[in-house]
Formats: C-alpha cells, sequence, structure tokens
C-alpha cells in the first residue's frame, strides 16, 4: 500500500516535469528578442566591454552578481560552521 | 619520501606556475575574451591548491598555504566589489554606475567599437576592477573550502 502510493507520487512529479521539459522551445528561437537585440546593439559602447557576457553580468545586472558574490561568502561561511572541529587534536587540520 | 611521491611533487611544481598565469590571464581578460571573467578565473587559481593537495602531504600544504591569507582575500574581494560600486555614487551615477568609463583614466580608453575588434585591456572602465575584486573573493573562497575538506582527509597520502 505505502510502496503503490510512493510510486504514485514519482509518476505524478515525473509527468509533470516531463511536461514542463517538452514545452520548452528546442529550436533556437526565443519567445522575445527584444532585450538580446538592445545588449547585442548596444552593450559594446554602453559597457565598455568588447565581451558582451562579461558587460551583461558585471554592468547590467551588476546587482545580481553582487547576489552572487554574497551567496559565495555565505557559502564559505556554513562550510567554515560544518567543518569545524569541536574536539581539536593537535595533528587535526586547524579550521577556526 | 618515495619515488611517486617524488613524480607526484615535481609534476606538481612545472604545472604550477602555468595554471596561476592561466587563471590570471582569464580573470584580467575577463572584459576582451570569451572564456573570461572573475569566477572562471579564480576557479581556476584555486585548482592550484587541489593540485598542492594531490602531490605534497597534509603538513606540507599547510605549512605551504596560508588559511588566513585566503580568509583575508575573500574579505578583501567583497569589500572591494562594493567599494568600486559604491563608489559611483560619489561620480553622480547610479549604484554599479560605470564610473571609470571613457575617462581616460585607468581602464578608461573607449572601447574599439565593432564586430571582434582589436582587444585592448585598457577598456571597460570598472568591469575590469569587479572582474580582480571577484577573482580574489572566488580564488579566497574555493581555497578555503578546499582546506576544510583537506581537513577531513584521514592520514597522509604519501
Amino acid at each position: 500500500m505505502k510502496n503503490t502510493f510512493q510510486i504514485g507520487i514519482l509518476v505524478v512529479c515525473a509527468a509533470a516535469f516531463l511536461m514542463a521539459g517538452l514545452n520548452l522551445s528546442f529550436g533556437g528561437a526565443p519567445a522575445y528578442t527584444d532585450m538580446d537585440d538592445y545588449m547585442l546593439a548596444h552593450g559594446q559602447e554602453e559597457t565598455g566591454s568588447n565581451n558582451i557576457v562579461t558587460g551583461v553580468v558585471f554592468d547590467y545586472r551588476g546587482f545580481d552578481t553582487l547576489g552572487e558574490a554574497t551567496v559565495l561568502f555565505t557559502v564559505v561561511l556554513g562550510a567554515g560552521l560544518v567543518f569545524r572541529r569541536l574536539g581539536k587534536k593537535e595533528d587535526e587540520y586547524e579550521y577556526e | 619520501m618515495n619515488m611517486s611521491s617524488l613524480v607526484r611533487s615535481g609534476g606538481a611544481n612545472i604545472m604550477m606556475p602555468f595554471i596561476l598565469v592561466y587563471g590570471f590571464y582569464i580573470v584580467v581578460h575577463g572584459h576582451l575574451t570569451p572564456p573570461g571573467g572573475g569566477f572562471q578565473g579564480g576557479a581556476v587559481i584555486a585548482t592550484a591548491v587541489v593540485l598542492l593537495m594531490v602531490a605534497y602531504s597534509r603538513a606540507e600544504v599547510r605549512a605551504s598555504v596560508s588559511k588566513n591569507v585566503l580568509k583575508n582575500s575573500e574579505t578583501l574581494g567583497l569589500l572591494l566589489f562594493i567599494g568600486t560600486a559604491l563608489l559611483a555614487l560619489t561620480a553622480g551615477l547610479a549604484f554599479f554606475g560605470n564610473w571609470l568609463l571613457d575617462a581616460g583614466t585607468l581602464f578608461g580608453t573607449p572601447v574599439a567599437f565593432g564586430i571582434n575588434p582589436p582587444g585592448d585591456i585598457n577598456t571597460g572602465g570598472i568591469i575590469p576592477v569587479l572582474n580582480i575584486a571577484v577573482g580574489i573573493e572566488v580564488l579566497g573562497a574555493m581555497g578555503i573550502l578546499l582546506l576544510a575538506m583537506l581537513g577531513g582527509m584521514k592520514g597522509d597520502a604519501e
């Protein structure tokens, strides 16, 4: 009984994700291209970066990159918390 | 010190400068070349720490890689990032405004416009500065994570 329940949940979830995945457009043509066209046309002179990807990441979406850097900082904080040794011995690599 | 450990450490010694130079190249040329940016370059530099961990024993890694330097570099990178973004306010721009762009000073040369222009590293305004800041931060963060995992390693790989 419990097994049937679990298998049912699995099938429903898989069907939902498959439906969502199959609805993606695989043709390579995005639905809306206004933003892409603008960045490709003006990105070089507006950001001063020949690499448009870097121009978008560090100039148009700099705030997003600040969030990424903060996430990395938080990851290190969390890892330091998890890997900290309470009963520290002399031989162990001392990590905070 | 047996033979295989000699081969490992010798190979690591040969590879180390190339890895570091490649990582710093990716960081500094982030605004010019396609596979560029602070995140990728910092990760490449952090692989140098992995190489040290593979090639040397735990005591030697502990002696050569300073945990405090990595910790400080992470904090310094994040502060440099936010500070550069905040300095745009003094120039009358919005937060993250490109206050060094075309200013004629550091990274201030106007960019050569067009498809696939000749790359000049002295362009881009604050974008190279932000790239370098993120690179410093990522190498510190990755290095600290790797050192923390090294602390969980059992025994020495002699």
